[in-house]
């Protein structure tokens, strides 16, 4: 079976990423495919893995009782997915969702959180990259929170 | 001559203090408060030419003056399209205009996109809600002589699908392929297929050479400072950015300082400036 190193490679969520630390995410990879309207994750299951999206697009997603679900953002080609399995309870607070065939490269994050335990350079380095993405997200969404289309008289 | 951003085009093709009559030929409901207006002279036929990015003064009788930017294909300029949101008094009667109608005309004003500092260059243009309007001419010149331009983008996003503006030719633009376009949504229901999140959050899903790309930029305040951080994070300097600005422009002509901004007139000087020019202005905090 073709090594998922070279497409994790690609992806720029591991860009400039160690070869050790690449090897070892490579043993933590699976290769997953969605089919549109399929689910990745619901809201409350067990969060233990993430997914680096290489093709499609992923709807991230609150049912809000009445006004039922509502799409918060899309995740597509390049972004990554998820990072509730790398805190405390570990659980999805959000349905996920793909809208169009979605290919992603899917990563044990129960695996991965024993590794970093175990080895505080490659937490760091995670925990890096993730925290700028949750600062990007963090950002989108305060500027989405402003209603900045508004029409003001 | 073609004009340049700084020789704003001065000709304009009434008095520029008197308003001209022109008659409502077509009205259109582009989303629930936005409408286009096709208009025609009242007497005779003529030809009205401006740059992509420039306005007019629309004064509805008994009602008002209000400066619309001008959105139809300079290359026809056997018409005058204005695209508008209903948000004033003065937009409000607008909206309400219908085929036949009378209001005066007076223009064009200000300064237009810099087309000419494009050529050979990529270009992204990355609009919010109503800013889409200002720089559709921008994209009509474009795509009249696409071969002049680099890679072509356009990066659009808008508070609900509902919400979109010229839907019919954002279809038509994305299906060229010689021209990417990217539409996202602040809020969708689960049925939209697109793109949910800021508009700035697409720069980096699109390919452009930053080091000569050029980009216009046209929307509301807080999502043009967004997106020039953004651009600026992937190496486009600001010299290559250009904006619309907006503001209480009365009389157009850069006598009356309604619309200073700063140093500048933006009637006269504006609504497109290169934003390094305009940046330190946009950094006073106003109240």
């Amino acid at each position: 079976m073709e090594s998922l190193k070279p497409i994790l490679a690609e992806h720029p969520f591991s860009k400039d990423l160690e070869k050790p630390y690449l090897e070892l995410l490579t043993g933590c990879a699976t290769n997953v495919r969605f089919e549109p309207g399929q689910f990745l994750f619901r809201e409350g299951e067990e969060a233990n893995q993430f997914y680096l999206i290489r093709h499609g697009v992923v709807a991230v997603e609150i049912f809000a009782g009445a006004a039922g679900p509502i799409t918060v953002t899309t995740i597509g080609e390049g972004e990554v997915l998820g990072w509730s399995w790398l805190f405390p309870p570990y659980r999805w607070k959000f349905d996920a969702r793909a809208v169009e065939p979605t290919r992603a490269i899917a990563l044990d994050g129960k695996c991965l959180r024993v590794k970093c335990e175990a080895d505080h350079d490659l937490g760091y380095e995670m925990l890096k990259r993730f925290a700028h993405m949750v600062e990007q997200r963090l950002d989108a969404t305060r500027l989405q929170l402003l209603n900045i289309y508004e029409a003001h008289t | 001559m073609k004009p340049t951003l700084e020789d704003p085009v001065n000709a304009t093709f009434s008095h520029p203090m008197t308003p001209s009559p022109f008659r409502v030929r077509k009205a259109r409901q582009e989303t629930h408060d936005m409408f286009t207006l096709e208009l025609r002279p009242e007497e005779g036929a003529g030809r009205f030419p401006f740059a992509p990015g420039q306005f007019n003064m629309m004064y509805v009788f008994g009602v008002g003056e209000v400066p619309l930017s001008i959105t139809g294909d300079p290359g026809k300029s056997d018409a005058l399209v204005h695209t508008t949101r209903s948000v004033g008094a003065v937009t409000r009667a607008v909206c309400k205009l219908k085929r036949g109608d009378t209001v005066g005309i007076r223009g064009p004003f200000g300064s237009h996109w810099p087309m000419e500092q494009a050529a050979g260059k990529d270009v992204l243009i990355v609009a919010g809600g109503a800013g889409l309007a200002p720089l559709r001419p921008a994209i009509y010149q474009i795509l009249s002589d696409r071969m002049k331009y680099g890679k072509v983008t356009l990066l659009y996003g808008t508070r609900t699908p509902a919400d979109i503006l010229y839907q019919s030719e954002l279809e038509q633009w994305r299906s060229r392929l010689d021209m990417r376009v990217e539409v996202t949504v602040d809020r969708a229901p689960t049925t939209w297929r697109g793109s949910v999140g800021v508009v700035p959050s697409l720069i980096s899903k699109v390919s452009f050479d930053p080091a000569q790309a050029v980009a216009m930029i046209c929307g509301p305040e807080i999502m043009m400072r967004f997106t020039v951080r953004e651009l600026e994070s992937h190496g486009v300097a600001t010299k290559q950015m250009y904006i619309s600005v907006e503001r209480n422009m009365k009389c157009a002509v850069g006598f009356c300082g309604h619309c200073q901004f700063g140093p500048q007139f933006v009637c006269k000087e504006g609504p497109v400036f290169r934003y390094d020019h305009i940046a330190p202005s946009l950094a006073v905090r106003e109240r």
